[in-house]
C-alpha cells in the first residue's frame, strides 16, 4: 500500500459523471419542494446554491430529509460492530488506520516542544520499523502551525489547524475568519472549523451555512473540515441536517467532534454521517470525507469504524483522502496490534514513544 | 467435504474480510443419538435410525434414532406419570427453580448450542449466537418467573395445567422453538413430549442433555426424534396427550386440526405467513432498508413471519429498490460458522427445490428477478438473496409462502391501498409499517389483520410479547401472559 498524499484523491478514484438535474430531482430527498427545483437551472451545485438563498427553502430542504430512526440506526451500528476482522484483513485495516490518523494535541499547555515531538511521531510513528507509514496529518492550534510546518516540511504529513474560535465557536464571524486566515497564512494545509451550534439549535440554518461558505472561501487551497460537534446536536436527525449544511457549504470533510464535549464520536453518529455523505455523492458526485474524533483509543474501535465505512459508503472512502481518525492515544495501540499481527507477540507500552 | 467460504455479494474488494471461523470443536457431537424418554437416552424400540447432515456441506453429522409408535407410547406414559406424581403437584416456586436452572445452563453452554444449531440448521453463527440462543434462554427465564404466580396471570385463582403436551416444532429455529414450547408448558405444570424436525434434531438433543444436567425429574421432558409422518403423527394422535402445540406448515396444521376435531385435545397452531413490510414515503429510509433486509434475509428467509412482500409507496419505489440493491451487495453469503456470514445455507434439499421452483415461477409469470453477484459454495444447499420487482398481487410469489431469501416488491398509492393489499392474503401472522408519522402507525396497526405489527422495525422478538397469527397463520399465542393461557385449563 503506497503512502499517498493526504490531499490528493487516489488515481484509481474517478469521479462519476455529473448527475443530470432530472436524476438529481428524482434522488432529492423527499420533501424538497418541486418549485425549488423549477427555480433552479443547470447543475446540481447551482440547485444547492439556490437553497442557500432563502432561509425558508433551506429549512424546507433540511426538514424534508428522510428521518433517522434512533433505534434502527443504533441497531445497525451495533450489528456492524460484531464483524470479526482477523489475520490479513486485520493487518490491512491497522495499516490503513495508521495512515488515516490526524495525530492531535489541543491543549492550553501545548508548546513548540510538544508539537515538535508530535511531528516526529507523525512522520515516523515507529522509529524502529521503517515499514510503518506516516500518519495523515497533525492537528494543532493555529499559533503552532509554523512550528509544525517547519518540522514536516519534507514529509507527506499535512498540518491541520483548528480555527473559528475552537472549540466553542462563540465569536463573531470576523474573528473566526481572522483565525482561519491566520492559520492558512502560516501554512496550514487543512482547517478544522466548528459550526455555530447555537445558531443551528435555534433554527438559524442560513447563518450556519453562510459561516461555512465564508470559512471555505477564507481557506483558499486549504482543505476544510467542518466539525458538527454531534454531542451537542443530540438527535440523529440534527446530525444528518448539519451534515448536509456543511456539505452544501463546501466542506471537504465533515467531522464529528472537537473532542472537548462528551459524547464525542460514536458508531451510530458515524453511520448517519456516512449515509449523508453517500447520499450527497449520489446527488452531486462530490465525495465528501468523514473524520471521527474524540474517544477512539484502541485499534478494535478504529476497525469498527472502518467496517462501517466499508459497508456504508464502500471502499472508495477507505483511504486517508476520505476518512480520518482524530486521535492521540490511538496511534500506539494501532502500532502494538500491528506488531502483534506481524510477530505474534505483544509489545509493551513503553516500546512505543509518547507523542 | 471442504468447508464453504464466505464471500461478499459484489466484485472483488480491496478489503475482504479474512475467514473468522467459530470453532466446531467447542461442541461434542456424538456419532449417534437415542431418544430421550423418562430421563434417559434410549435406542428406538425397533432400532431404526436416520442420518442428520450439515446443509452447508452435505456432510453427515450423526445417526439419529427414529421413534416408532411404541416409543411414542413409552414417552407419553412417562410424561403422564411425571405430570401426576411429580411435576403437577410440585409447588410453583420449585418448578421455577428448575426452569431458572435450565435457563442458566443454556447461557453457560451458549457457545456449544450456537455451533450445534449452525451446523445442523445452516444458519449463520452470528444469528444463532446473537438471536436464537439468547432468546431461548430468555424464554426459560421469563416463564420461570410465572411458575409461582399463575394465580395472578388473569386466569382466575389456582388455574390448572392441561396435563401432557405433545409439541411438534419446525427446522427453522430448532432450539428457540423448543424453548418457546417447553418453557410455558413446564411453568404451568404440564409435562412435555417434544418432537423436533427430522432435519434439525441436534440442538433439541443437546437441550435434553441440559435438562438432564439440571436434574429435571424423569419424564417431565421427553424428546422424540424421527419422521413427522411416523413419530409426529403418532404423538398428536396419542390418547394420552391433552394438548397439541404445532409450529410448521399450514398444510400439516390443517390436517392436524381435522385429526384432532372431537378428541377434546387442546390445540394451538403457528403456521405460515406472507407478511407485508409496508414502507411509506415519509419513512426513515436507511433504517427501512435495514428493516427490509432483516425482514426477508434473516435466517435465509426461512421465517414464518418473514417480510416477504415489500409494499412500498409508488412515489419512492425506484429509490428504495436502488438503495436496497446497493445494500444487498454488502451481504456475505457462505460458511455458517464464519462470524461474518450474513446468509447461510438453506436447511434441506426439499426446501431448496421449493424455493427454486417458486422463484422460477415468478420469472415465468413476468416478474423481474434480480440477485447481487453471489458466489455460492459448490456443495450444500444454497440460494442467493433474490429480489423480484414488477410483482402484482395476482402473482404466485406475492401469494404463496416461499420460505426462502426471496423478496417480492409491490407498490401502493395510499394508506388504504396499502392496508387492502397487505390484508389480501390467506395468512395473517405479521406485518411491518415504516413511517415517521406516529398516528399512521397506530391506525395501520388497527387495520392490519396480523398477529404482530412491527413499527419501524421487523423480526424483533421478546418473551414478554405474545406472538401468533390470524386465519391460515394459525391460532393461539406464544410468549407473554397469553402464552401461559395456551397451557392452562382456562
Amino acid at each position: 500500500m503506497k503512502n499517498e498524499s493526504t490531499t490528493t484523491v487516489p488515481s484509481d478514484v474517478v469521479a462519476p459523471d455529473g448527475l443530470s438535474l432530472e436524476k438529481a430531482r428524482h434522488q432529492m430527498p423527499i420533501g424538497l419542494n418541486a418549485s425549488t427545483l423549477v427555480g433552479a437551472s443547470g447543475s446540481t451545485a447551482e440547485m444547492l446554491a439556490y437553497l442557500g438563498r432563502s432561509e425558508t427553502e433551506l429549512r424546507r430542504f433540511l426538514h424534508g430529509l428522510p428521518g433517522v430512526d434512533q433505534v434502527g440506526a443504533e441497531a445497525r451500528a451495533a450489528s456492524l460492530a460484531t464483524r470479526s476482522i482477523k489475520a490479513s484483513a486485520k493487518l490491512w485495516a491497522l495499516e490503513m488506520a495508521v495512515r488515516m490518523v490526524d495525530l492531535t494535541t489541543l491543549e492550553g499547555a501545548d508548546t513548540p516542544g510538544k508539537v515538535l515531538s508530535l511531528c516526529a511521531k507523525a512522520r515516523r510513528p515507529d522509529p524502529a520499523d521503517p515499514t510503518v507509514p506516516s500518519v495523515a496529518a497533525v492537528c494543532i492550534y493555529p499559533d503552532l502551525v509554523p512550528v509544525a510546518k517547519r518540522a514536516l516540511a519534507d514529509s507527506s504529513v499535512a498540518v491541520a489547524a483548528v480555527a473559528t474560535a475552537f472549540p466553542s465557536g462563540r465569536a463573531s464571524l470576523a474573528v473566526k475568519l481572522a483565525d482561519v486566515r491566520d492559520a492558512v497564512m502560516a501554512g496550514a494545509d487543512e482547517v478544522d472549523m466548528v459550526i455555530d451550534r447555537g445558531a443551528f439549535l435555534s433554527g438559524r440554518y442560513g447563518l450556519v451555512l453562510e459561516e461555512v461558505q465564508a470559512v471555505k472561501e477564507a481557506c483558499g487551497r486549504a482543505h476544510l473540515k467542518v466539525i458538527l460537534e454531534t454531542g451537542e446536536l443530540d438527535t440523529y436527525d440534527n446530525v444528518r441536517r448539519a451534515s448536509y449544511l456543511a456539505m452544501i457549504g463546501g466542506a471537504d470533510f465533515i467531522k464529528t467532534s472537537t473532542g472537548k464535549v462528551s459524547p464525542s464520536a460514536t458508531l451510530p453518529v458515524a453511520l448517519v454521517m456516512l449515509e449523508a455523505v453517500r447520499d450527497f455523492a449520489d446527488l452531486t458526485g462530490a465525495r465528501v470525507g468523514v473524520k471521527v474524533a474524540g474517544g477512539i483509543r484502541n485499534a478494535k474501535d478504529a476497525i469498527k469504524y472502518l467496517v462501517i465505512v466499508n459497508e456504508t459508503v464502500g471502499e472508495i472512502w477507505l483511504n486517508p483522502a476520505h476518512f480520518r481518525f482524530g486521535a492521540s492515544s490511538l496511534l500506539n495501540d494501532l502500532l502494538m496490534q500491528r506488531s502483534k499481527q506481524l510477530t505474534g507477540v505483544y509489545a509493551g507500552s513503553n516500546d512505543y514513544s509518547m507523542s | 467435504m471442504p468447508a464453504p467460504t464466505t464471500t461478499a455479494c459484489r466484485d472483488k474488494m480491496t478489503w475482504d474480510y479474512a475467514p473468522a471461523l467459530e470453532s466446531r470443536a467447542v461442541v461434542d457431537i456424538h456419532s449417534s443419538y437415542g431418544l430421550f424418554i423418562d430421563g434417559a437416552f434410549v435406542e428406538a424400540s425397533d432400532g431404526n435410525a436416520y442420518k442428520t447432515e450439515n446443509p452447508a456441506t452435505e456432510e453427515v453429522l450423526a445417526d439419529i434414532a427414529a421413534a416408532s409408535p411404541a416409543d411414542v407410547d413409552r414417552a407419553v406414559e412417562a410424561a403422564g406419570r411425571a405430570q401426576k406424581s411429580v411435576w403437577g403437584p410440585m409447588p410453583g416456586t420449585e418448578r421455577a427453580k428448575y426452569l431458572y436452572r435450565i435457563a442458566r445452563i443454556v447461557q453457560e453452554r451458549s457457545r456449544e448450542l450456537a455451533v450445534m444449531e449452525s451446523l445442523d440448521n445452516g444458519k449463520p453463527i452470528r444469528e444463532s449466537r446473537d438471536v436464537d440462543v439468547p432468546l431461548a434462554a430468555a424464554h426459560f427465564f421469563y416463564y420461570a418467573g410465572w411458575a409461582d404466580k399463575l394465580d395472578y396471570a388473569g386466569f382466575g385463582p389456582d388455574p390448572r395445567p392441561l396435563g401432557v403436551a405433545g409439541q411438534v416444532i419446525p427446522w427453522n429455529f430448532p432450539l428457540m422453538m423448543a424453548a418457546w414450547k417447553l418453557a410455558p408448558a413446564l411453568a404451568a405444570g404440564n409435562t412435555c413430549v417434544l418432537k423436533p424436525a427430522s432435519t434439525t434434531p441436534l440442538s433439541a438433543l443437546l437441550l435434553a442433555e441440559i435438562i438432564q444436567q439440571a436434574d429435571l425429574p424423569p419424564g417431565v421432558v421427553n424428546v422424540l426424534t424421527g419422521a413427522g409422518s411416523v413419530a409426529g403423527a403418532a404423538l398428536v394422535a396419542h390418547p394420552g396427550i391433552d394438548k397439541v402445540a404445532f409450529t410448521g406448515s399450514t398444510e400439516i396444521g390443517k390436517d392436524l386440526q381435522r385429526a384432532l376435531a372431537g378428541t377434546g385435545k387442546h390445540l394451538t397452531l403457528e403456521l405460515g405467513g406472507k407478511a407485508a413490510n409496508i414502507v411509506f414515503d415519509d419513512a426513515p429510509l436507511d433504517q427501512a432498508i435495514e428493516g427490509i433486509v432483516n425482514g426477508i434475509f434473516f435466517n435465509q428467509g426461512e421465517v414464518c413471519c418473514a417480510g416477504s412482500r415489500l409494499l412500498v409507496q409508488e412515489s419512492i419505489a425506484d429509490l428504495v429498490v436502488e438503495k436496497l440493491k446497493r445494500r444487498l451487495g454488502t451481504l456475505r453469503v457462505g460458511d455458517p460458522l464464519d462470524k461474518n456470514t450474513d446468509l447461510g445455507a438453506i436447511n434441506n434439499a426439499a426446501q431448496l427445490e421449493k424455493i427454486r421452483s417458486l422463484a422460477d415461477e415468478g420469472e415465468a409469470e413476468g416478474a423481474v428477478r434480480w440477485s447481487p453477484p453471489c458466489e455460492l459454495p459448490a456443495h450444500g444447499y444454497w440460494f442467493p438473496p433474490t429480489v423480484f420487482t414488477g410483482v402484482s398481487q395476482a402473482h404466485r410469489i406475492a401469494q404463496e409462502e416461499i420460505f426462502g431469501p426471496v423478496l417480492s416488491v409491490l407498490t401502493f398509492r395510499t394508506p388504504e391501498e396499502a392496508v387492502a393489499k397487505a390484508n389480501n392474503t390467506i395468512y395473517g401472522l405479521s406485518a411491518g409499517v415504516w413511517t415517521e408519522k406516529g398516528s399512521r402507525i397506530l391506525w395501520m396497526a388497527g387495520q392490519l389483520r396480523a398477529g404482530v405489527v412491527w413499527a419501524n422495525s421487523f423480526n424483533r422478538f421478546d418473551p414478554t410479547s405474545p406472538f401468533g397469527g390470524y386465519r391460515e397463520s394459525g391460532f393461539g399465542r406464544e410468549g407473554g401472559r397469553q402464552g401461559l393461557g395456551a397451557y392452562l385449563d382456562v
